[in-house]
């Protein structure tokens, strides 16, 4: 079943024509595309309320709002909306489908102008370096000079990392949480089980699947099981599943879902398709592939030297998939060029996720550390 | 949630010497930070650019929703990081005794400050002394809460030893206070034996030696 258009997904559109291409770190130059963006609160006159909240992988931009496709509430509600620690009464929330993504923002499933298909395999490749210069450009739009903030998690964190680093004067503050300043040999093995289960799926049709009215469901159904995995922790899937059958009392001797943990990770696939695309997957988990500040700056403390950002950043104990280790090593980075950053490693067993969940600990912090900011910058606290 | 700045009374009695050694608008490190106490201080009272490093998660956390600039660090692997002279004073405050390469870690501290201001217990002192040769048993120094088998002090020393180390490492020690029991301090040299008996703590400013 194909997706459904974005066209009719709320929110606002801003396209920037052929007068303003976005050069891509591939060379290749994208003209025009449109970024589909929600904000929630006002911007004051100063203009230097704004908090640009940068989404994950599979993340979009209804942050704090009910999801136009699913239904389901926004994908930071714990942390983001009126009296939330990131307060939307007191701040300006911004938040954009990144380039490549597939709510509304120039991606693989948007019509190429150049020939008026949908572009599908043939859309450039892009990396985080081109999603925060195009977030860059949505600024530009909106009037805001300077983010009062920049923060998100995962992926999110990396274009956090990458704001900083490339706009300093335009980041008063970056708070990455849950992340590194590259991908890692395991990480970047586990999207590619990602990517092949996607192309080994026939209805993939080399990527032409929307044209031939298909869509690879199985295969992005598998890569997102796989992906879940990892975005848990091993403690986490014994407390909420453990052994436990689903309705039944014992094993059937077959292949059907006879565990609670299958039944539930068949569960997180089969939603998943229902809103993300498969070429839109491919080209976001390279992005993410593709980052990497040491190999771009020589060392990541270059990538930041003489910064005046406040940094804020934030791991978990049980994240496997970007480890307090790669946190650390941001920290030392920071240190080394001489950035103010504060750092906090949150005892959790839930696994990298816990940045989207309830987790007291780092609300508290991240909410000292906005405090703390407002302060500086002269903006009223909680 | 508001940080409410600390009174100066409020301020432990050894932390307020050294927030006096401690120039205004300067930038310092507390190493060992704690819940923050001296570096609120430090940057609301004295408007340093004031950072610090805790081991522990409940200080980090403390100092961090207290909007304080503090990373959850270590400082025996933490400061290698640091650049030279990055700071104008790197405090390390009742910290020294639980590194594992005190030699090491002071070394760090005269490399990435200008000065560096340490505090130490003094196991000299004449109750510890007391209390060991009465009662034959390991003196609990620094950690009241701790016995001799668990607490995060592992490497003690006396006034006396410490200034040999620095010494050794061809440190200059710019300021000496020795603390007694009530808080008030005297100024102290390499020399002095007394204060080796005489006082519970010792506050050191020490620098690089020029070559």
């Amino acid at each position: 079943m194909p997706l459904l258009s974005t066209d009719s997904l709320p929110g606002h559109r801003v396209t920037f024509g052929a007068d303003q291409p976005l050069k891509l770190d591939s060379g290749i130059t994208l003209a025009p595309y449109t970024i589909a963006y929600q904000t929630y609160g006002r911007l004051n006159e100063q203009r230097s309320n704004a908090i640009l909240v940068c989404h994950a992988l599979t993340g979009d931009q209804f942050v704090a709002e009910t999801h136009p496709v699913t239904g389901r509430p926004g994908w930071w509600e714990a942390v983001v909306g009126p009296g939330k620690l990131i307060d939307t009464d007191r701040f300006f929330v911004i938040c954009a489908n990144v380039i490549g993504g597939c709510m509304g923002t120039t991606g693989p499933r948007e019509i190429n102008p150049a020939t008026g298909k949908v572009f599908g395999t043939k859309f450039p490749v892009i990396t985080i370096g081109d999603m925060v210069r195009a977030q860059a450009r949505l600024l530009d739009h909106l009037g805001i000079e300077q983010l009062f903030c920049v923060i998100g998690g995962s992926m999110g964190g990396m274009q956090a990392l990458e704001w900083a680093s490339k706009f300093p004067k335009r980041v008063f503050a970056a708070v990455p949480i849950a992340c590194a300043t590259y991908h890692s040999a395991q990480n970047i093995a586990f999207h590619e089980v990602g990517r092949q289960a996607i192309m080994a799926d026939p209805n993939w049709c080399s990527g032409n699947y929307i044209a031939r009215g298909k869509n690879p469901t199985k295969g992005l159904a598998v890569a997102r099981m796989a992906a879940h995995i990892t975005y848990l922790s091993e403690a986490a899937l014994t407390r909420k599943f453990g052994r436990r059958l689903q309705d039944r009392d014992m094993v059937t001797y077959g292949f059907d879902a006879d565990f609670e943990v299958e039944s539930y990770l068949r569960h997180q696939g089969i939603t998943f398709v229902e809103r993300f695309d498969a070429n839109s997957y491919l080209y976001i988990t390279r992005a993410m592939d593709y980052f990497d500040m040491e190999a771009e700056h020589g060392t990541v403390a270059k990538a930041f030297a003489d910064t005046s950002v406040r940094f804020c950043v934030i791991s978990f104990t049980s994240d496997w998939l970007f480890p307090t280790s790669e946190s650390r090593e941001i920290v030392h980075a920071l240190n080394a060029a001489g950035a103010n950053v504060s750092f906090v490693e949150i005892a959790t067993d839930k696994g990298h996720d816990a940045f989207l969940l309830d987790e007291p600990e780092f609300h508290k912090t991240l909410g000292g550390f906005l405090d703390g900011c407002c302060e500086h910058r002269g903006l009223p606290r909680r | 949630m508001t940080a409410t700045v600390r009174a100066r009374a409020d301020l432990r009695p050894d932390l307020q010497h050294i927030a006096d050694m401690i120039a205004p608008n300067s930038r310092a490190l507390d190493i060992g930070c704690g819940d923050g106490a001296l570096l609120e201080y430090l940057v609301h009272a004295k408007q340093c650019d004031g950072r610090g490093v805790e081991l522990s998660q409940t200080g980090v956390h403390a100092c961090v929703s207290h909007g304080l600039s503090v990373i959850q660090g270590d400082a025996d692997t933490d400061l290698e990081h640091y650049p030279d002279q990055a700071f104008d004073y790197v405090v390390l405050s009742q910290t020294l005794q639980a590194t594992r390469q005190p030699h090491v870690v002071l070394s760090h501290l005269v490399r990435i400050g200008r000065h560096a201001i340490v505090s130490i217990t003094n196991v000299g002192y004449w109750r510890t002394r007391l209390s060991l040769l009465i009662q034959g048993r390991m003196p609990i120094v620094g950690a009241p809460d701790h016995r001799w088998y668990d607490s995060p002090n592992i490497h003690l020393c006396t006034t006396r030893d410490f200034l040999d180390l620095c010494k050794e490492l061809d440190f200059v020690v710019e300021r000496g206070l020795s603390i007694d029991r009530r808080g008030s301090a005297r100024q102290v040299t390499m020399i002095d034996r007394l204060a080796n008996l005489r006082d519970e703590q010792g506050i050191f400013m020490l620098s690089r030696a020029k070559r």
